[in-house]
């Protein structure tokens, strides 16, 4: 119970918890079908880079060019498919995208695995070069015509309607996207051994080594995979906003870290779930998306979320340090 | 004894390796039998790390042979050994610290098994049978960062043995052990023996390990210099046979009569840590604070110089009384500590040896606000050379170095701020036979220029040769309080437990 107490998902959950009170007090239209369904809408990106980040900060390492990756994959993708087949089924373009993620995310793992650089520098490096590489060599336009089938798929709906009250809510199957990336995510990670590698990976690499491990190819595995997660979160970002930015995505990498390590993920690697991953994700996007509910002016979320990740993981640092100094 | 009649489970004959000329191994032959514990001895440098590493496939021999089962092994590498049972529990175990205990025990099988997927319930059931096999109850479920030392070690083992082990490498695994744990892992190690698993001990703390082992190897600059039946061997002749000299150590010289006080302790007491701790330090004297693991000791020694914050009582240098809780006042008041684990705590391992040593001597080398470097380092190079560091250059990382040379780089930190007490922590965990002998004398030649010096240890024989009191703590309380002149190994162990 006390372990549970000082877990960084619990206290997550609770501020969770009492945000919505909070924000149902002050406003009785906070805490309804519509609000629910605008913040579900809103996590899915948000939602998949989260997950693809965590898997590597269990490995021991960090990446902060998946956002690069993800406008990437979009943007090269959007213009591949107008000028070669613009009426390309949607699950083609998709595949196509996460395609291109996964072999940006195989050029880190060629560095990081590869050559066994720093992963920080790594992936600061490439989140410039495939930035940089983007703009300059595949287009800088902003593509509002998008092809005709990323629009049909972002009219694809789980559920839609109007409350009682005369509201309008929507859950498109965007959703699912996120859901079949969790329930894959989890199951790698808990339930086959290149999960559990990834876990001993950020325990010790040295020990995993000696066990037995087969350590490049578990790293390859993690950022190619972050790099596929990153395409697929990039395409339904296209199509959900209806339109092709190369400027979108990028700078969303510190939230999505933040909302990683609100999750309980430890940069020192080893350490992370994905149910802390969607609490994190969770919290920020209600900071994100609800601060005007609550009266506070939105130039204010950038300092909530930091306030909160100091408060969130700070408070279960502290008290683990009050306990060593107690054991002396 | 059995080993002469069972064939040998390894046979090494003629191994020789060299490493860009130089010879670490120079032909030494080496077997060992089912259910056979040898005991392989020598300090650091000598080849036995070398010797353990050909044998866990870590490294290629230059010449010789490797027999398993008497057939000859072609290529030995990790993979090959790790088949044949052969497991090395590393010193700092190669465990994962945020995995659970079952899936540290049972990781390495599930891998060598070559399974797609992670069965966890399987992995309790192979987890609970390695423990009960010897006999200990760790929760499975426990994260092994939560665990202590002396059941993170267990849990590498039992990692070998859900691995089919047939030989056990333990490397140095009393080291971090307290006597009684020792007494534990010696237990288990005989019941393992019985069903056939064949033991090798590498070792500085030897003579606990001699009694439950059947051959003793010595080697000394990559030669076999002594081999035989470990009756035959006592902590004596080990230590001789691993330096090839006499290592005889005499009490310290006594206490001058009338020698005025420099510290007292007063009352000193840490909630859930220790209690009404009080005692005097002359100049000169040293004095020795045992006790078994959790007696409160380290607390105590943390305490005294500041690091843990006591909730009462009083400390007290030269009529001065020291503020609690406070290490730069503590060092401020000429108090000095060396920890006990000088790799966490002790030495910035990565930094050169000369900036070790001058870390603690910046603001005496300061003028108007610019550092003197030359200054610095040469006081810092006087030190290494007065406490005798061997280093090719003093500019090498700390880490370099072998365990007494680091000992020696954290003391000369503290010298060169020419401390009035200073407390010693462990002043030869994982230190060689030799050096610990040097450690002694550096400590009694310390204590004859005037220094307090506090000694807290569990290396009984340690304290008897250097101290000339001896504090017992017990449930952290000051429970007995004995000259060393008056007490012997076997009653200072008879304090500590009853």
């Amino acid at each position: 119970m006390k372990q549970l107490l000082t877990r960084n998902e619990t206290l997550v959950a609770l501020v969770i918890v009492a945000f919505c009170l909070v924000g149902t007090l002050s406003d009785p239209l906070f805490f309804t079908v519509t609000t629910l369904s605008d913040l579900l809408r809103a996590s899915i990106v948000i939602g998949i880079l989260a997950v693809g980040c965590v898997l590597v900060l269990i490995s021991g390492g960090i990446d902060v060019s998946f956002t690069a990756i993800a406008v990437f994959a979009m943007y090269a993708t959007t213009i591949f498919t107008l000028g070669v087949w613009p009426d390309m089924p949607w699950p083609l373009i998709f595949l196509i995208s996460i395609g291109i993620g996964a072999a940006l995310g195989a050029v880190n793992a060629l560095f990081i695995a590869g050559f066994g650089l720093p992963t920080l520098i790594v992936t600061l490096a490439t989140l410039s070069i495939f930035r940089g590489f983007l703009l300059t060599f595949v287009g800088s336009d902003r593509i509002s015509a998008l092809p005709p089938e990323m629009r049909n798929f972002s009219r694809l709906v789980i559920a839609r309607g109007n409350t009682e009250a005369g509201n309008f809510y929507s859950l498109p199957w965007a959703f699912a996207a996120l859901v079949l990336v969790i329930v894959l995510t989890w199951f790698i990670l808990q339930k086959t051994m290149l999960g559990r590698s990834i876990y001993a990976l950020g325990g010790s690499v040295e020990s995993a080594r000696r066990i037995g491990v087969n350590v490049r190819r578990t790293q390859v595995f993690v950022y190619v995979y972050v790099g596929a997660l990153a395409g697929l979160a990039g395409i339904i970002h296209g199509a959900m906003g209806r339109m092709a930015d190369p400027f979108s995505l990028v700078g969303l990498e510190l939230s999505v870290i933040a909302a990683v390590v609100l999750g309980g993920a430890r940069l020192i690697g080893g350490y992370g779930t994905i149910t802390g991953t969607l609490l994190g994700v969770g919290l920020i996007v209600l900071v994100q998306n609800s601060l005007i509910v609550l009266g506070i002016p939105s130039s204010w979320q950038t300092a909530t979320i930091g306030l909160l990740i100091l408060l969130g993981t700070g408070i279960p640092a502290y008290q683990a340090k009050r306990a060593a100094a107690r054991a002396g | 004894m059995t080993q002469e009649t069972s064939p040998p489970f390894i046979a090494m004959k003629g191994i020789v390796k060299r490493y860009a000329g130089v010879t670490a191994l120079g032909g030494v032959d080496f077997t060992v039998a089912p259910g056979e514990a040898v005991c392989l001895a020598g300090e650091n440098g000598s080849g036995k790390s070398t010797l353990i590493k050909i044998l866990a496939g870590v490294e290629q021999p230059t010449e010789g042979e490797i027999r398993i089962d008497r057939a000859l092994a072609g290529r030995l590498d990790p993979r090959v050994a790790s088949n044949a049972g052969i497991m090395v529990i590393f010193q700092d175990f190669s465990l994962f610290p945020n995995l659970s205990v079952a899936e540290n025990i049972a990781f390495a099988s599930q891998l060598a098994a070559h399974r797609s997927f992670y069965a966890r319930g399987e992995a309790r059931r192979v987890a609970k049978a390695a423990l009960e096999r010897i006999g200990v109850d760790i929760p499975l479920g426990a994260r092994l960062e939560d665990l202590p030392v002396a059941q993170k070690q267990l849990v590498a083992i039992c990692r070998g043995l859900a691995s089919d082990a047939r030989l056990l490498i333990l490397d140095e695994p009393t080291t971090a052990l307290t006597e009684r744990e020792v007494r534990r892992l010696l237990d288990i190690i005989r019941k393992l023996k019985e069903e056939g698993v064949a033991v090798i001990f590498v070792s500085h703390k030897l003579a606990e390990v001699l009694e439950v082992s059947e051959k003793v190897v010595v080697l000394r600059n990559g030669e076999k210099v002594a081999e035989g039946p470990a009756a035959e061997f006592d902590a004596a002749s080990l230590t001789y046979h691993m330096t090839g000299r006499e290592v005889a150590e005499a009490a310290p010289a006594p206490l001058a009569p009338g020698a005025e006080t420099l510290l007292t302790v007063e009352n000193l007491s840490k909630d859930g840590s220790f209690r009404n701790v009080s005692f005097t330090l002359a100049k000169g004297e040293i004095l020795g604070i045992t006790g078994l693991l959790g007696s409160g000791r380290t607390s105590l020694a943390k305490a005294l110089f500041g690091l843990v914050a006591s909730d009462a009582g009083r400390i007290n240098v030269n009529g001065q009384d020291v503020p609690l809780g406070d290490p730069i006042a503590a060092s401020e008041a000429h108090i000095g500590y060396v920890p006990e684990d000088r790799l966490t705590e002790g030495l910035f391992l990565t930094q050169s040896i000369v900036r070790n040593v001058s870390i603690g001597r910046l603001d005496a080398h300061e003028a108007s606000g610019f550092l003197n470097r030359k200054s610095l380092i040469g006081e810092a190079a006087d030190w290494l050379q007065k406490l005798k560091v061997k280093a090719p250059q003093i500019e090498a990382p700390v880490q370099s170095l072998s365990g007494g040379n680091q000992q020696r780089v954290a003391l000369a930190r503290w010298l060169a701020r020419a401390p009035q007490v200073l407390i010693l922590n462990g002043p030869s965990v994982g230190v060689d036979v030799g050096s610990k002998a040097d450690i002694h004398d550096i400590i009694r030649e310390l204590a004859t220029s005037g220094i307090g010096v506090i000694v807290i240890s569990d290396d009984l024989p340690e304290l008897l040769v250097t101290c000339h009191r001896i504090l017992v703590m017990r449930g952290g309380e000051i429970v007995d309080e004995t000259a060393a002149a008056d007490t012997s190994e076997d009653d200072l162990a008879h304090r500590l437990a009853s």
